[in-house]
């Protein structure tokens, strides 16, 4: 797995600024479903209730949350490691 | 204290009274069953006992069945959760409660005595839900459900966590779910996504790790619940314990009176605080009135204090609860 520092470079990137609960949980399920349990996912996420809501949705899943960092323009940035099939 | 009825009050209990007596059927007991009259002469309202508002499928079936067969063809759903079925003619009481029989089914309770209690789905399925509602519910309407008070209704209700959709601040007697987080400071990654869950701006990060304001935690375990590397983890569960609620022309608001109670010791308030209810009320009042009557510290040492219950004394300490909204005069 490459590396960016000490986080992993995700294998795939998912741009959910301006994207609605529950939608922009829907599609971050629908990407890890088309993954490989083990690969990264990168998602982008308003603040507000995207942030409360789509982190512990994605735990509900039995993914993992390995990096959360705050990006320039106040939205967040989220890898999440495919874990469950 | 029952005030002297007015002449037109005394005028249709005397025909209230002459219609039972040429029916033969006693009105006071039939409500006290379930049946309730009706505007229309000769009909009821069925209530039934629908305990947290389930109802398998049989029963619905059997419901809609008796409203086609001895009803007008629908229900009505209660704000108590309760299926009715109104326009059943007193002649068919005796088929209904067959029919009734027949899915193990029975009618609710009205009058001076302890409801059908309600509740939300809590943990069962529903991802907020911190307690098992529907379980503690269905044993509360087992052990108590149609107990006589001496005085007037008595309210139960069960919401699985803070968010109180079953409006224990309105309740007799109220138990909302609570969840009690701990941080295990080793596993913490600092992501800050507990802060980010937390609706009360309780936590805040400090060296790298979140700290909590206790004076504004409500226990609703959303900071747990999100927390990728069970850094933030529940400490114990348990119920909030609201007494002296009531709806109606004069409406109350609860008082939290204990905390993090377990199942038996929502049984043992249960018991406890209508023991209590029945001597020191007066009349058809709520014990609401007479928590405000007699003040909340004869119920708190009386009924709280000795059941060994983690008990919320202090004014202050109930503010949290209410630090939105306009609850004006609190």
């Amino acid at each position: 797995m490459a590396y960016e520092g000490d986080r992993p470079m995700p294998d795939a990137r998912l741009d959910l600024r301006g994207v609605l609960c529950p939608i922009n949980f829907v599609q971050a399920k629908l990407k890890l479903e088309e993954m490989e349990v083990g690969q990264v996912l990168e998602v982008v996420l308003d603040d507000g209730e995207p942030m409360r809501n789509v982190p512990r949705s994605i735990k509900e899943e039995g993914q993992r949350i390995i990096d959360v960092g705050k990006l320039p323009d106040s939205t967040y940035r989220l890898l999440v490691r495919k874990d469950t099939e | 204290m029952r005030e002297t009825d007015t002449p037109a009050m005394e005028g249709l209990k005397a025909g209230l009274r002459k219609e039972s007596r040429k029916a033969g059927l006693d009105f006071e007991k039939l409500k006290s069953g379930g049946f309730i009259k009706q505007t229309q002469k000769d009909l009821f309202t069925v209530r039934l006992r629908c305990p947290g508002g389930k109802v398998s499928a049989d029963r619905l079936r059997k419901a809609a069945e008796i409203a086609e067969k001895y009803g007008q063809g629908e229900a009505h759903i209660s704000v108590r959760q309760s299926v009715e079925i109104p326009y059943v003619s007193y002649k068919h009481f005796d088929a209904a409660n067959a029919a009734l029989a027949e899915v193990g089914w029975s009618v609710a309770s009205c009058g001076p005595r302890i409801r059908v209690p309600t509740a939300c789905a809590g943990c069962t399925y529903n991802p907020n839900g911190i307690t098992d509602t529907q379980g503690v519910c269905a044993e509360v309407d087992r052990r108590y459900f149609g107990t006589a008070t001496g005085h007037h209704k008595f309210k139960i209700s069960f919401s699985g966590c803070p968010i109180d959709c079953f409006r224990t601040r309105e309740m007799d007697l109220g138990f909302q779910g609570v969840m009690e987080p701990e941080l295990r400071e080793g596993l913490c990654t600092g992501c800050e996504l507990c802060v980010k869950s937390c609706e009360e701006n309780a936590l805040r990060m400090e060296n790298e790790l979140p700290i909590r304001d206790l004076s504004k935690c409500n226990q609703c375990g959303d900071c747990v619940k999100v927390c990728p590397v069970d850094a933030m983890v529940r400490k114990r569960v348990g119920w909030l314990a609201r007494v002296g609620g009531k709806h109606g022309k004069h409406p109350y608001v609860a008082y939290e009176v204990a905390n993090f109670l377990s199942n038996d010791q929502v049984y043992a308030l249960i018991e406890k605080t209508v023991e209590w209810y029945k001597p020191f009320g007066q009349g058809r009042e709520r014990i609401g009135v007479t928590i405000e009557r007699l003040g909340l510290d004869s119920y708190l040492d009386q009924v709280v204090a000795p059941l060994g219950l983690e008990a919320i004394r202090d004014p202050k300490e109930r503010r949290k609860y209410y630090t939105r909204g306009n609850f004006y005069g609190v």
